[in-house]
């Protein structure tokens, strides 16, 4: 590997981690009981929670780590954290 | 994406990464962030790889200060503009890095320094800081049969900061995302030293499940044991209300360096309490 002076690095190229391989328990989102407010995307330390057309919320399994934020402060309680089986 | 990607290494469930995006939001991409060592400094940026998406460098424990009134200088040479940023953990801040912080704060230099306050050094194992407060059980602190834990008053360094003199000073919790990004702009604003210390639930460190980071970044609030305040040229002009105070069992039961409280030093818990009260008082949090 080629070292750049000063130890440079490229910007956000920590998308190559896939962090989601983490997690134990898997966030379950119900858009019939979604509120729309969006409390779980600001809250995400992951910051992988992105936004559809209808203002539903979707977060990116690839990073989420499974830590239950999102499942925590729901108002509308519209998330569930189930168990994840592995493949 | 905001400023601060995806795949970073922090533990999940961490305030500091919810803490990061928020500042970062706040200050907007035209930012320089200086980062001393610390969990912030591992988590994004494992050699080759970093998740800032604004410039960022990594100074050593001690000096993210100095190096951060470096950059304002060259810029202001340079005829450029920039938010100069540190963003810090607490024992880089109000430990090891606290000498060139008051260099800073003493110069005048226009740097907004930002601490997350995750209350022990959380990177190289839970040991505490002078951020640490009263009764938490840290490696270096253990409790046990001699010892109820960390023995000293939490370190007020807000208090410290604004001795300095300078315009602004603030504490914040992640626990209320809109206050931080509000407190980030409005120092941004301002000309000269600005000092904010958000406070950062470490699950880890504070022995607690992942999902309550929130949930514990608001009770600490909840209960005056984390005021949250502005200071404006050395005087109080903005605190946060309790419209009612919750005991601060509340907030030490769901903890487990709190444990051994509710053990065998059940009167330490009444001493906490007592400081609960006091910071209540002093901020006029009540109503």
């Amino acid at each position: 590997m080629k070292l750049l002076p000063g130890g440079i690095v490229k910007p956000k190229t920590t998308v190559a981690n896939k962090t989601g391989a983490w997690r134990t328990f898997i966030p379950i989102y119900d858009e019939d009981k979604c509120k729309k407010c969006g409390i779980c995307e600001t809250f995400c330390p992951e910051d992988c929670i992105s936004v559809d057309e209808n203002e539903f919320r979707h977060p990116d399994y690839d990073f989420c780590k499974g830590c239950g934020i999102c499942a925590e402060e729901c108002p509308a309680d519209a998330i569930e954290m189930k168990y994840e089986e592995k493949e | 994406m905001s400023l601060f990607a995806q795949g970073h290494t922090a533990c999940g469930g961490c305030g500091m990464p919810i803490a990061v995006k928020l500042v970062l939001g706040g200050s907007g991409e035209n930012s320089i962030v200086v980062s001393p060592t610390g969990c912030l400094e591992v988590t994004s940026t494992r050699y080759p790889q970093s998740a800032w998406g604004v410039p960022w460098i990594h100074s050593l424990f001690e000096n993210a200060a100095a190096v951060a009134s470096g950059i304002e200088t060259a810029l202001k040479v340079k005829g450029k503009k920039a938010n100069v940023l540190v963003i810090g953990g607490d024992g880089a801040t109000v430990d090891i890095g606290i000498r060139a912080l008051s260099g800073m704060f003493e110069r005048g230099h226009n740097v907004t320094y930002v601490c997350y306050d995750n209350e022990a050094y959380m990177n190289t194992g839970v040991q505490r800081s002078g951020s640490t407060p009263y009764g938490a059980s840290a490696t270096t602190s253990p409790a046990g049969k001699l010892s109820f834990g960390e023995d000293k008053p939490k370190k007020d360094t807000p208090a410290i900061a604004a001795a300095h003199g300078i315009p602004y000073v603030a504490t914040a919790s992640v626990g209320y995302p809109k206050d931080i990004v509000k407190k980030v702009k409005k120092a941004q604003e301002i000309v000269g030293p600005k000092y904010i210390q958000i406070l950062a639930p470490c699950p880890t460190g504070w022995r607690f499940d992942g999902s309550k980071t929130i949930k514990l970044a608001k009770l600490a609030v909840e209960t005056a044991l984390f005021p949250v305040y502005e200071i404006e040229n050395g005087e109080i002009t903005k605190v946060k209300k309790i419209k009612e105070r919750k005991p601060v069992e509340e907030y030490l039961k769901l903890q487990g360096r709190f444990k051994h409280l509710f053990k065998e030093n059940k009167d330490q818990i009444e001493v906490i309490q007592k400081m609960a009260d006091a910071n209540a008082e002093k901020f006029g949090l009540d109503g």
